[in-house]
C-alpha cells in the first residue's frame, strides 16, 4: 500500500508537471497579449496593467481581420470537401472490392509523407502560370493533398468497425446502397466523420508553408501568415504584444471546436447494432 | 405471397464449392426449414435467395419470373439476420417503419402499420428506446417487426434463435410459428438445430457439404432418412448407428443376433458380407419391463451399462461397443461432421423412467426387429424400403 501511495504522489507531480511544461508558454502568451504598451520588456510574467489595447490595435487592422476571413474560409472549405471525398473513397476501400484496392491506401500514406516545404516551390511557380496564385482555391488544393491522406485512414477504419449485416438488412429493406451508404452507415460513423474533420480543420488552419509561399495579398493570406507581417505602433517598437493577441484569437476556435466535438467523439454510439 | 423455385442452384469461391447443385420448390405459404451442420451451405443459399451473395449457376424464381439478376431491394423479401442488424441510432419505432420509409409510405400509414406490428410482437412500450437498452429477446422481436412490417413476398430467417439463451428460445420458437401462422406467408428459415427444424417446418431440407441429402416433412426425415447422414442428424440423441455381419437367418450385432432372412436384401447388397443398422434410441426397452409375450415376437440385445442419465419420466442408457475399424473410422468421421465431439462408438437407449437397471448393470434390450433400418455399409442410402417381403 506504502508504495502504491507513494506511486500514486509521484504520478500527480509528473502530470503537473507536465501540465506546467506544455501551458506555460500558452499562459505567457495570454499574458503578453494583456500588457499594456511598454511593459512589454519589463521582465514581469504577469501584466502590470490589464488592457485590451492589443486586442483593439489587432482587429483593427485590415491584416488580421482579412487573414481570419480567409483562414476561416479556406479551412472550412477544405476541411469539408476533404471530409466529404475520403467518405466516398473509405466506404470504396472499407467496403468494395476492385484492383489495387490496397495501393490506394498505401500510397496516400506516402503522399503524406512528402514534406510540405518540398513542393511549395514548385506550386509557386505552377499557381503563378495558371492563375491560382494569392486565391482560395490555390490554398485550398494543397490542404486538400494534406488532409485527404489522413481523413481516408481514420475514416476507413471507422466504416470496417460498422457489422456489414446493418448495410446489407438495410439492402434487403429496400434500400439503394447510396441510401444504405447515407441513412446507415455516415450516422453510425458520425464520431469518425466529426473526429476526422476536427484533424482536418486543424491542418489547415494550422499551415504556414503553403500559407506563406503561395500568398501575397488579403486577398488569401492566413493568419498564420499574416502574423509575420505585423508591425509595431511605431517603427522602433517590437509588434510582439500584437503577435501575442493575434495568437490568442486564432486559438480559440481551436479550443471551441474540440470542447463542441468532444461530447460527439464518444464510443458505443454503435451498440446494440447487434447481439451485445 | 410468392412460391420459390431453387433450380440447380450453385455457389462457388474460387475453387470452393459452398453450394452444389441445390434444387427446391418452396410452395406459396410453406414453412421450409434449411437445416444442417456448420459449413452445409445453408446460410449461403438464403443469402443467394435473397440476393446478397452472387448465383454462381442455376436459376432462381419468384412465381414465373426469374429474380437471378435482381438487386436485394428489387426481390421483395424481408430478413431476419442472425444477430439481428438493428439499425443502433435509430428508435425501435423507426428500426420497424425503416423499410417503409424507403418505401416513401405516407406518415400515417407509417404509425398505424408500425404501432400494429408493435402490438403484435408485444413492442408497444419500448417504441422510443434505442436498441442498445432492450434484451435480447425484445431486439429479437424487433428484428421480426422490422421484417413482417411490409407484405413482402416471403420472410427469411437466417439462425434467428441462436443468440438468444435456452428457455427464451422455445418460446420465440413458439412465437415465430403462430406469427407465420397467422399471416400465411412463404418463410425460408435455417439453422443448425434440428430441434428448430422439426418444430416448425412444414418441410425441411438437409444440406451437407453443400448439396442438399433430403426434403421432405419433419416425419418423412425422422421416420424415412436416406441416408446415414440424415438419419444421424434428425433426432435428439442421435438414431443408433451399429455394426451388422450378415448371415443367412440372423444380423450379428454387438450384443447380440437379430433374427433376419438375408435373402430379403436388395439384390444390390448380395455382395456385401455386413452392413449398417440403425436404431432409433427410443425404440429400445428395457425387457425386463416387458409382458413375457410381447418379447417373445421381438429380439433382444444385452449389453452392459457405462453411464446412465436419469431424467426423470425417462433414462438415457449409454452402452459402448467396438467396432471393425473401417466401420468405426466412417461413424466417428459422421460424428465429427455433426458437431459432435464423441469418438466413441456407443449405443443409447432411452428407457422408461420406471426402470431399476443401474451404472455397471448387464441389462436386456428388447426391440422389434421391424424398427430396424439398413443402411449400406457406405452409408449412403437407406436400403429398407428396398427390402424384399417376408417369407
Amino acid at each position: 500500500m506504502r508504495t502504491s501511495k507513494r506511486a500514486r504522489i509521484w504520478l500527480g507531480v509528473a502530470a503537473i508537471a507536465v501540465v506546467v511544461w506544455a501551458l506555460m508558454p500558452v499562459v505567457w502568451i495570454v499574458s503578453l497579449s494583456f500588457k499594456h504598451g511598454d511593459d512589454i520588456d519589463n521582465k514581469q510574467f504577469w501584466p502590470t496593467q490589464w488592457s485590451w489595447d492589443n486586442y483593439k490595435t489587432v482587429f483593427g487592422t485590415d491584416l488580421f481581420t482579412s487573414a481570419l476571413r480567409n483562414s476561416l474560409g479556406i479551412s472550412l472549405i477544405a476541411t469539408t470537401v476533404s471530409v466529404v471525398l475520403a467518405m466516398f473513397a473509405a466506404y470504396a476501400v472499407a467496403r468494395l472490392d476492385f484492383p489495387g484496392k490496397r495501393w490506394v491506401l498505401v500510397s496516400a500514406l506516402a503522399v503524406s509523407m512528402f514534406p510540405a516545404i518540398s513542393i511549395a516551390t514548385p506550386l509557386f511557380n505552377l499557381w503563378r502560370e495558371i492563375g491560382l496564385y494569392d486565391t482560395w482555391a490555390g490554398l485550398v488544393i494543397p490542404y486538400l493533398a494534406l488532409t485527404l491522406p489522413l481523413s481516408m485512414w481514420t475514416l476507413t477504419s471507422f466504416f470496417r468497425q460498422i457489422p456489414r449485416d446493418l448495410e446489407q438488412a438495410a439492402q434487403v429493406d429496400g434500400a439503394t446502397t447510396w441510401q444504405a451508404f447515407r441513412r446507415i452507415l455516415v450516422p453510425l460513423a458520425a464520431p469518425g466523420v466529426f473526429t476526422t474533420a476536427i484533424l482536418a480543420f486543424f491542418i489547415a488552419w494550422n499551415d504556414f508553408v503553403f500559407g506563406i509561399t503561395l500568398t501575397s495579398t488579403d486577398k488569401a493570406r492566413p493568419v498564420p501568415a499574416a502574423l509575420a507581417f505585423f508591425s509595431g505602433a511605431s517603427e522602433f517598437q517590437q509588434p510582439t504584444a500584437a503577435i501575442a493577441a493575434a495568437s490568442v484569437v486564432v486559438t480559440i476556435p481551436v479550443v471551441v471546436l474540440v470542447m463542441l466535438f468532444q461530447r460527439r467523439i464518444v464510443a458505443g454510439l454503435t451498440g446494440g447494432a447487434v447481439k451485445g | 405471397m410468392t412460391a420459390i423455385s431453387i433450380q440447380h442452384l450453385t455457389k462457388r469461391y474460387g475453387d470452393f464449392t459452398a453450394v452444389d447443385d441445390v434444387s427446391l420448390e418452396i410452395a406459396d405459404g410453406e414453412f421450409m426449414v434449411l437445416v444442417g451442420p456448420s459449413g452445409s451451405g445453408k446460410s449461403t443459399l438464403l443469402r443467394m435467395v435473397v440476393g446478397l451473395e452472387d448465383i454462381s449457376d442455376g436459376d432462381l424464381y419468384f412465381g414465373d419470373q426469374r429474380v437471378n439478376d435482381r438487386a436485394p431491394r428489387d426481390r421483395d423479401l424481408a430478413m431476419v439476420f442472425q444477430n439481428y442488424a438493428l439499425y443502433p441510432h435509430l428508435t425501435v419505432y423507426e428500426n420497424i417503419a425503416f423499410p417503409l420509409r424507403l418505401h416513401k409510405v405516407d406518415g400515417k400509414e407509417v404509425d398505424t402499420k408500425v404501432r400494429k406490428v408493435a402490438e403484435m410482437l408485444e413492442l408497444t412500450e419500448f417504441l422510443d428506446r434505442k436498441p442498445a437498452n432492450l434484451s435480447g429477446g425484445q431486439r429479437q422481436r424487433v428484428a421480426m417487426g422490422r421484417a413482417v412490417i411490409r407484405d413482402a413476398h416471403a420472410y427469411l430467417f437466417d439462425e434467428p434463435l441462436s443468440n438468444l439463451d435456452a428457455k427464451l428460445r422455445v418460446q420465440v420458437r413458439t412465437q415465430i410459428a403462430r406469427l407465420q401462422n397467422q399471416l400465411g406467408t412463404t418463410t425460408v428459415y435455417v439453422t443448425h438445430d434440428q430441434v428448430e427444424a422439426m418444430t416448425l417446418g412444414d418441410r425441411v431440407a438437409l444440406l451437407r457439404r453443400g448439396t442438399l441429402q433430403q426434403v421432405g416433412t419433419p416425419r418423412e426425415l425422422y421416420e424415412r432418412p436416406t441416408n446415414l447422414f440424415v438419419a444421424g442428424f434428425m433426432g435428439s440423441p442421435p438414431m443408433n448407428l451399429l455394426p451388422a455381419e450378415i448371415h443367412p437367418d440372423h444380423l450379428g450385432l454387438p450384443f447380440g443376433d437379430i433374427p433376419f432372412d438375408a435373402a430379403r436384401l436388395p439384390a444390390s447388397l448380395a455382395d456385401e458380407d455386413a452392413i449398417i443398422v440403425g436404431i432409433r434410441p427410443e425404440q429400445l426397452a428395457d425387457a425386463s419391463l416387458l409382458a413375457d409375450e410381447q418379447r417373445r415376437h421381438g429380439a433382444t440385445l444385452k449389453g452392459r451399462i457405462d453411464v446412465l442419465e436419469w431424467l426423470g419420466d425417462e433414462q438415457m442408457a449409454y452402452l459402448p461397443f467396438e467396432a471393425p475399424e473401417a466401420i468405426h473410422k466412417q461413424l466417428t468421421e459422421l460424428q465429427k461432421e455433426l458437431d459432435s465431439e464423441s469418438d466413441q462408438t456407443q449405443l443409447i437407449a432411452k428407457l422408461d423412467g420406471a426402470s431399476k437397471a443401474r451404472e455397471g448393470d448387464e441389462i436386456e434390450l428388447w426391440l422389434e426387429p421391424g424398427d430396424l433400418h439398413l443402411f449400406d455399409p457406405a452409408g449412403t442410402q437407406n436400403v429398407t424400403s428396398e427390402l424384399k417381403p417376408a417369407a
